[in-house]
């Protein structure tokens, strides 16, 4: 049965995803729905943020707390006007702890781990490996889930290139370690100096010759050892892999596609809702976020914004006269603004037609649609998100139900 | 220190979503304006670039976009291959499958190396073109986000630090001569009057300024809104806006008058909560800050271009 509201979706799920391109305002929508969730729902509830802006981790307490999860207390919400039924818990993404980890834990034993984490490559490797970041946030996601302490885990996805990268990682991790250029690039030092090099087989020749007149011996040399003592971990990887590709597709998570409804942004949507749906993951929900109001696309608005510009001099003449009051009895100053509030609403209106053009382009919509108005200021406190949340679960104030 | 155009190479960079490729394009647009003749290189290809100026994609090969801008998109497979003829006297006809494939896997794991070769590939033409073996008169990289910029542009120096010896590392020395070398390059950052930009940009400048090859240029930001009332006319809006003078004004022209002041109301706010970030940004960086305007525009092209060149040329006041 499909979730028709978002409410429903958080209700049924254990994994919400929000996928989407940078700048679109996924975190705080994603932090946003957690807070909904643990208020409205009740249960345990965490939200994985990989890369929140200051004042939005500083809301959820997550200054300075690396890698752990801490929970929101109940009292700060409360400051916040908000009654939880649940438990809001937030954690971050530390991309050089959850690595650190992972060798250890995935390491035949100490000695090899200590090898790995003390090679000069190492930080090089895990901060800016292909794909490093996605791969560390599908692991994290996992771990949290395996331990079953929450109903619910809602989910940021990392910036990059393509948004749905992060999906791949687990995958093209485990071909990495378990591919033949691996095993080509090591065989020479697995059996021991260039005598090994005679063991090489004939495919492997080019490779050599050109990663030699590019590297150089020495790096390649380099590269190799760290790689040799990395492949020790090949099995545990490769089984981590397969779980979390497991957990993505299971009918227990789903995706949510953030977008603004600018061009660019909304391109890339539009590519993930397709993509996503070929690739059998459950499309949970589309939220279409800083929405211009409704009233930039209201006839009779737009009636009074052309005739504050057109009869400004006259409008002007009539408040003169209607009122004596010092503001408004200047006819001059007062033609001005109206002229002023006319084109400024038919500037906004331009870009509010723009984004009713879009929103009508998308031809398979999911069932769950939301629309979140533009805020004045950017939210950055448990108030600012409730009111997120109040459109998100479809115009329940939070504060009062 | 020569104005920003007249220098030989202009990265660009800026966090997502904040208008950077729209910027790059726009740059190249004033330039070629200015009369120079302009390589545009996009690097972290979504092969969007050339849409803002109403062109077909482009590939390796530069291609006049518009008159004086020539794009090109730059791919690590292309760049090997023309590394691999130029430098290393190897010959490679044909695809180069497999070796790009062995490439591909030795750049991913080994770190800088497919950095090295998108730079290398951008330094090779600003020095063919300032020995006079090229066309350009600049060179402007739609480079990587904020977040990788400097892992990208410092590459050589990776290389040369990791590197003992080898050919690769014989390559880095003239590269960083000409990446530090503030009189042909500046690295510049497109942000918007956002927290998150803000915060990221003055991030960006303080690791760059203490531990990056390239020197700053400026910082664009983009899509600031207008102050739409003076002091003085605010208070006008204020009574305008209040009794007695709203019910005239909804007698004379209709229901719509508190939705027009709605969205005046809301225009006001979101300035006022842009120019916060605007001011720290402004207390935060020690750069020339040039200021493009929130384009109330339906879509992207020429057009928009053009717009944006136009604020740039304002604020550069060349």
């Amino acid at each position: 049965m499909p979730a028709t509201s978002l409410e429903a979706l958080l209700a049924s799920r254990e994994v919400l995803v929000f996928c989407g391109s940078g700048g679109v305002g996924k975190t705080s929508t994603a932090a946003a729905t957690a807070l909904a969730a643990a208020v409205h729902l009740g249960g345990r509830v965490l939200v994985l943020t990989i890369d929140p802006a200051k004042r939005l981790a500083d809301a959820l307490g997550l200054e300075g707390f690396g890698n752990d999860a801490r929970r929101v207390p109940d009292d700060v919400l409360r400051r916040a006007g908000l009654t939880p039924r649940g438990e809001l818990w937030a954690a971050m993404l530390d991309t050089k702890a959850s690595w650190d980890d992972l060798v250890q834990r995935h390491a035949p034993d100490p000695a090899t781990a200590e090898r790995i984490l003390s090679n000069r490559l190492y930080d090089n490797l895990t901060s800016r490996f292909v794909q490093s970041h996605d791969y560390i946030a599908m692991e994290r996601l996992y771990d949290l889930h395996a331990t079953g302490a929450y109903d619910l885990i809602v989910v940021d996805t990392p910036p990059s290139r393509n948004a749905l990268d992060f999906l791949d990682a687990p995958q093209r991790m485990a071909d990495f370690f378990g591919g033949r250029l691996l095993r080509w690039l090591t065989v020479p030092y697995r059996i021991g100096g260039g005598r090994g090099a005679r063991l090489v087989n004939f495919a492997s020749k080019p490779f050599y010759q050109v990663a030699d007149r590019i590297l150089g011996t020495q790096f390649l040399q380099d590269i190799a050892e760290f790689f040799l003592n990395f492949e020790s971990m090949y099995d545990g990887f490769v089984t981590r892999a397969r779980a979390v590709e497991h957990l993505m597709h299971d009918p227990r998570t789903a995706f949510t596609v953030v977008t603004t409804l600018e061009g660019a942004p909304w391109r890339e949507a539009e590519f993930f809702v397709r993509e996503l749906r070929e690739r059998r993951f459950h499309l949970g929900a589309l939220v279409l976020n800083r929405v211009l109001p409704d009233a930039f696309r209201d006839p009779a608005v737009a009636a009074a914004a052309d005739r504050f510009v057109d009869d400004a001099d006259a409008l002007a003449a009539v408040v003169a006269a209607s009122d004596p009051s010092a503001a408004s009895a200047d006819p001059a100053a007062v033609a001005r603004v109206l002229r002023t509030l006319g084109a400024s609403y038919r500037n906004f209106a331009v870009v509010a037609t723009r984004e009713a053009e879009l929103r009508n382009r998308l031809a398979r919509a999911p069932d769950v649609v939301v629309t979140v108005p533009t805020f004045a200021e950017d939210v950055h406190d448990l108030g600012g998100l409730a009111q997120i949340g109040t459109y998100l679960l479809g115009g329940v104030d939070p504060t009062t139900r | 220190m020569p104005g920003l155009l007249d220098r030989r190479l202009l990265f660009v960079t800026g966090k997502g979503g904040v208008g950077k490729s729209t910027v790059t394009a726009a740059l190249a647009l004033l330039a070629a304006e200015r009369g120079k003749r302009v390589l545009l290189v996009e690097v972290d290809a979504k092969g969007n670039l050339t849409n803002l100026f109403e062109h077909p994609a482009v590939g390796f090969e530069p291609r006049e976009v518009h008159p004086g801008v020539f794009a090109m998109q730059l791919d690590t497979e292309a760049s090997l291959r023309e590394y691999l003829k130029l430098n290393l006297r190897i010959p490679v006809v044909g695809r180069i499958g497999p070796i790009a494939n062995v490439f591909d896997f030795v750049a991913n794991a080994a770190p800088g190396v497919k950095e090295i070769l998108i730079v290398g590939k951008v330094c090779w033409e600003v020095r063919e073109s300032v020995e006079g073996r090229a066309p350009w008169d600049l060179v402007i990289v739609d480079a990587a986000a904020t977040g990788h910029v400097l892992a990208q542009l410092d590459a050589p120096r990776t290389i040369r630090d990791l590197v003992q010896t080898g050919p690769i590392r014989n390559q880095t020395e003239w590269m960083l001569d000409i990446l530090s070398d503030p009189a042909l390059t500046a690295l510049n950052v497109v942000t918007a009057p956002e927290e998150m930009p803000v915060n990221e940009t003055i991030e960006l400048v303080e690791r760059a300024a203490t531990g990056s090859t390239v020197p700053l240029g400026a910082v664009v930001v983009n899509r600031v809104l207008p102050e739409p009332f003076t002091t003085a006319d605010e208070v006008v809006f204020e009574a305008l806006a209040a009794e007695p003078v709203r019910s005239t004004l909804e007698a004379s022209v209709g229901p719509g008058v508190d939705g027009v002041f709605d969205a005046a109301r809301l225009a006001v706010a979101m300035r006022r909560s842009r120019v916060v970030h605007l001011d720290h940004l402004r207390r935060a960086v020690d750069l020339p800050l040039l200021l493009v305007p929130y384009l109330f525009v339906r879509d992207h092209g020429l057009r928009v271009t053009r717009m944006v060149a136009e604020a740039l040329a304002a604020e550069l006041g060349e």
